[in-house]
């Protein structure tokens, strides 16, 4: 396909080659570490789940009662595997011996490697059963009742309330939306456990929980039935329990989730070893599934100015897409991030805006890019905001953009009402409709304001990447590249969760979710 | 030809004031709300009552529509009947004059003769920090500097999600003359409780009329601070220059010059 914006194919490879290598780079460290919320995937994957008597997640006490004996390095998998070979019972069973005292995983006689990972077998055979039926179940509803058109729809419910949530879902997906994600509560990104069971208190969103997940699939497979269309459920792979939801959503069929391999260090101050760890494994298993990931790249504009900065956002982009390409997740399911966050002030700001989104697609021609709304400089006047997130919506369609996070008018305001989500999508769909194929139709001028605009943002990011590359990932970070945050090596939360690989440690979801035969 | 007037409205009675369409005291008032009702007239009548009882007289229901099955949605005007009387509207502000930042900084030197030190964190729960950026970083925001670019202010910004113990901690640590609290998430009121909970601690640990203690935040009014027994709060609009202002002239109020150390104050 012909560039548009006249950019230098040369220049994109040229990103694209040092984003590579920063991410084989940063793989080398990633591949010999393992931390508690990746042994908590696999014990989730191995079947654990439930809480005992005080509300601890089985998987946290099992993990914790690993951590604290030392036997963090061996790994969960080699350690159950062995107590299976050792007492024939199954990882549930022994997860709640653990947690009565019973039994201690460390003191039993030891089998050879292999013969652990041989008794694995039967519980990671009923997991992969059940992520596939789930898998199979999400193509035979695209393939019967189908799907919207892109840019999809996609909107927040964030109640707190999962029975609450279900009601304004609905009503959304009723109005035309196509991916509806429900808000975590603030905060839950920080907490080192996936809380248990329904929930219906939050603050400015719902917590993620399996049984949540559970009830909203439900309602929005009803509801899709009714509408004739799929609805796709989003939720957060992200934060200290990154690659554990990750695993929920595999389990309870989840679309797309929003993943990171950035956002959690910047904005939430996890560590940056814990979240590069945990993200691998995360992705591994969106990967598999067939799930879209959504990177955070919109909030790097939420600190820093989206003029000055946006090639930080392309680089950022690059990254993404490389560390996905690591975890052998298709092209077509990079949710690749970017926002349309410039001062509405600026003369031709629109016309930038353009050149970015343009750009974004271009570069990416495969990718499910996110779009992201005006929120920073949404203010309480609503009747602008919607003119605001018009010219958002323009800019969607024009280029092609394939999930528009709906713009509310309310922004400022509060999470939406039933009634912001409905004029959202009323704005969204009428300009959509108007301008189906305005990007078709309408070409750049040689050399104007679009075509620098994008030449220059791109160089600027190819020069980034050079720099990063030649720096390291993770000393670009505490020199607060991105978003213009700074975040120590040794900083931030979790750090005290990663651990080298010790000696018989292995991971056998890793293999088996990379490999998508 | 006697039914022209020269003005175009009559004199406005601050005692007795109403919204204003085109015409004063037309009342004129615009709604956009949902009800959990089933669309159809019924509904629309519904809204109609629902806005007399509100006090709107002559209800027009401009737009209404289905949002999901039983709830509808409605935009409505009518003229509102209630007036309040402005002359006697009191709203309590932050003291003091307010100086720029080079103004605050020679202000300090002149009269305070040491270095103003602050500490600052978006607490708790919170993750939103560009609020207490604004305010602390050198850039600042919207073309106002902060904190860190005044002349003799020494500013700690630690961030966001900072327990309230962590952020008194570190009060105590460099002798703060004030403590800069930032709160953004207001749903379910978690601003209150966290804000409350700060507040609670100060009094706790002694140290109330030790340190000053401020807060901001896009829903943070002075009215509201002082309520939660903050001694000033500051909202939207507001800027570094103005926390500044107002914490030099309390340090001199309460005698600080030449207490550098919580413990002699
Ligand atoms: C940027 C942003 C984010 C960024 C924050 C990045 C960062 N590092 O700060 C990210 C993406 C991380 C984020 C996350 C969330 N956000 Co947010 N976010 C915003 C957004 C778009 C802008 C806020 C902002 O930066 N304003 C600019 C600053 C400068 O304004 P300000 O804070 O009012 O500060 C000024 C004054 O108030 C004052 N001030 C502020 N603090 C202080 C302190 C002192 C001492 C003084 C003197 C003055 C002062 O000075 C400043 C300059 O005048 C708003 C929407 C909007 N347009 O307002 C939503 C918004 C605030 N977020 C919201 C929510 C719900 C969240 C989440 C909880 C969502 C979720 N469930 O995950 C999470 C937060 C999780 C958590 N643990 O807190 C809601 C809050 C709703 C409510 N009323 O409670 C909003 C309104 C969006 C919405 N409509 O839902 N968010």
């Amino acid at each position: 396909m012909k560039s548009k914006l006249n950019l230098d194919p040369k220049v994109v490879s040229s990103a694209r080659q040092h984003a590579a290598n920063i991410a084989h780079d940063m793989q080398e460290f990633i591949d010999r570490h393992t931390t508690v919320s990746t042994e908590r995937t696999i014990v989730r994957l191995l079947g654990v789940d439930g809480v005992d008597e005080v509300d601890n997640p089985l998987p946290n006490v099992l993990v914790d009662h690993l951590k604290e004996s030392g036997a963090l390095p061996t790994g969960a998998a080699y350690l159950i595997g062995n107590a299976i070979v050792q007492t024939g019972k199954t990882p549930q069973e022994i997860a709640e011996e653990v947690a009565a005292g019973k039994l201690d995983l460390t003191k039993l006689p030891t089998c050879p490697q292999a013969e652990a990972a041989e008794a694995l077998k039967p519980s990671i055979k009923a997991t992969f059963e059940r992520i596939d039926a789930q898998k199979a179940k999400r193509k035979e509803y695209l393939e019967t009742i189908g799907e919207g058109p892109e840019p999809y729809i996609y909107v927040i419910v964030a109640t707190g309330n999962i029975y609450e949530d279900v009601i304004q879902a609905q009503a959304a997906a009723r109005q035309g939306a196509d991916i509806i994600a429900v808000i975590r509560t603030t905060a839950q990104s920080l907490l080192d456990y996936v809380p248990y069971g329904p929930t219906t208190e939050g603050f400015g969103g719902t917590y993620a929980t399996q049984e949540n997940f559970r009830i909203m699939r439900k309602a929005l497979d009803e509801v899709g039935e009714e509408v004739g269309r799929y609805i796709r459920l989003c939720n957060y792979s992200s934060g200290m329990c990154m690659p554990e939801i990750a695993a929920m959503g595999a389990l309870e069929r989840l679309d797309v989730m929003l993943n990171d391999a950035i956002y959690g260090i910047l904005f939430r101050d996890i560590n940056m070893q814990r979240t590069l760890v945990d993200q691998y494994m995360s992705r591994v298993i969106i990967g598999y599934c067939g799930i879209i990931f959504n990177s955070g790249e919109d909030n790097y504009l939420t600190t820093d100015d989206a003029i000055e900065a946006a090639h930080t956002v392309t680089a950022s982009q690059f990254i993404n897409e490389q560390f996905a390409v690591l975890a052998n997740i298709a092209e077509e399911q990079m949710g690749l991030g970017h926002a349309f966050e410039m001062d509405p002030n600026t003369e031709d700001g629109f016309l930038m805006e353009l050149a970015q989104a343009q750009m974004a697609r271009e570069i990416f021609p495969k990718a499910r890019l996110k779009y992201m709304p005006p929120t920073k400089f949404m203010t309480g006047n609503i009747f602008k905001g919607h003119l605001q997130d018009a010219l958002f919506n323009l800019a969607t369609v024009w280029t092609h953009q394939s999930l528009l996070l709906t713009g509310m008018l309310t922004e400022a305001i509060h999470t939406p009402l039933m009634q912001d989500r409905y004029l959202a999508i009323e704005n969204a769909k009428y300009i959509f409709n108007n301008c189906r194929h305005i990007g078709d139709e309408m070409e750049f001028k040689q050399d104007g304001i679009c075509q620098k605009r994008a030449q220059e943002v791109l160089a600027k990011a190819d020069a980034l990447l050079a720099e990063v590359e030649k720096e390291g990932l993770f000393s670009t970070i505490e020199k607060g590249i991105f978003g213009g945050v700074k975040r120590p090596f040794d900083g931030g939360h979790g750090l005290e969760g990663v651990c080298t690989k010790g000696e018989n440690y292995f991971n056998p979801f890793i293999e088996l979710f990379k490999d998508h035969k | 030809m006697s039914i022209c007037t020269t003005t175009a409205t009559t004199q406005v009675d601050l005692t007795k004031v109403k919204p204003y369409g085109d015409a004063l005291n037309d009342g004129k008032v615009q709604l956009a709300f949902t009800l959990p009702v089933p669309y159809g007239e019924e509904a629309e009548e519904c809204a109609k009552q629902y806005a007399k009882k509100l006090g709107l007289n002559e209800p027009n229901v401009a737009y209404y529509c289905e949002l999901t099955k039983g709830y509808t949605f409605f935009n409505v005007y009518g003229s509102a009947q209630a007036t309040i009387d402005y002359t006697q509207i009191v709203v309590p502000k932050v003291e003091g004059e307010v100086l720029d930042r080079v103004e605050c900084g020679e202000w300090i030197g002149e009269n305070i003769g040491r270095d103003i030190v602050v500490v600052g964190a978006s607490i708790e729960s919170d993750a939103h920090t560009v609020g207490i950026d604004a305010i602390i970083q050198m850039k600042g925001f919207h073309g106002h500097f902060g904190l860190e670019r005044f002349k003799n202010v020494v500013a700690y910004n630690m961030g966001s999600q900072v327990p309230c113990e962590a952020l008194i901690a570190k009060a105590k640590e460099v002798n703060a003359d004030a403590i800069l609290v930032s709160q953004t998430v207001t749903q379910k009121d978690i601003h209150i409780m966290n804000l409350t909970k700060m507040a609670e601690l100060m009094e706790a640990e002694g140290l109330r009329d030790k340190v000053i203690l401020t807060c901001g935040g896009p829903r943070i009014s002075h009215e509201l601070a002082q309520e939660l027994g903050y001694d000033a709060g500051f909202g939207p609009g507001k800027y570094a220059e103005h926390v500044m202002s107002f914490i030099m002239q309390e340090v001199q109020k309460r005698g600080w010059e030449k207490k550098v150390n919580i413990a002699d104050r």
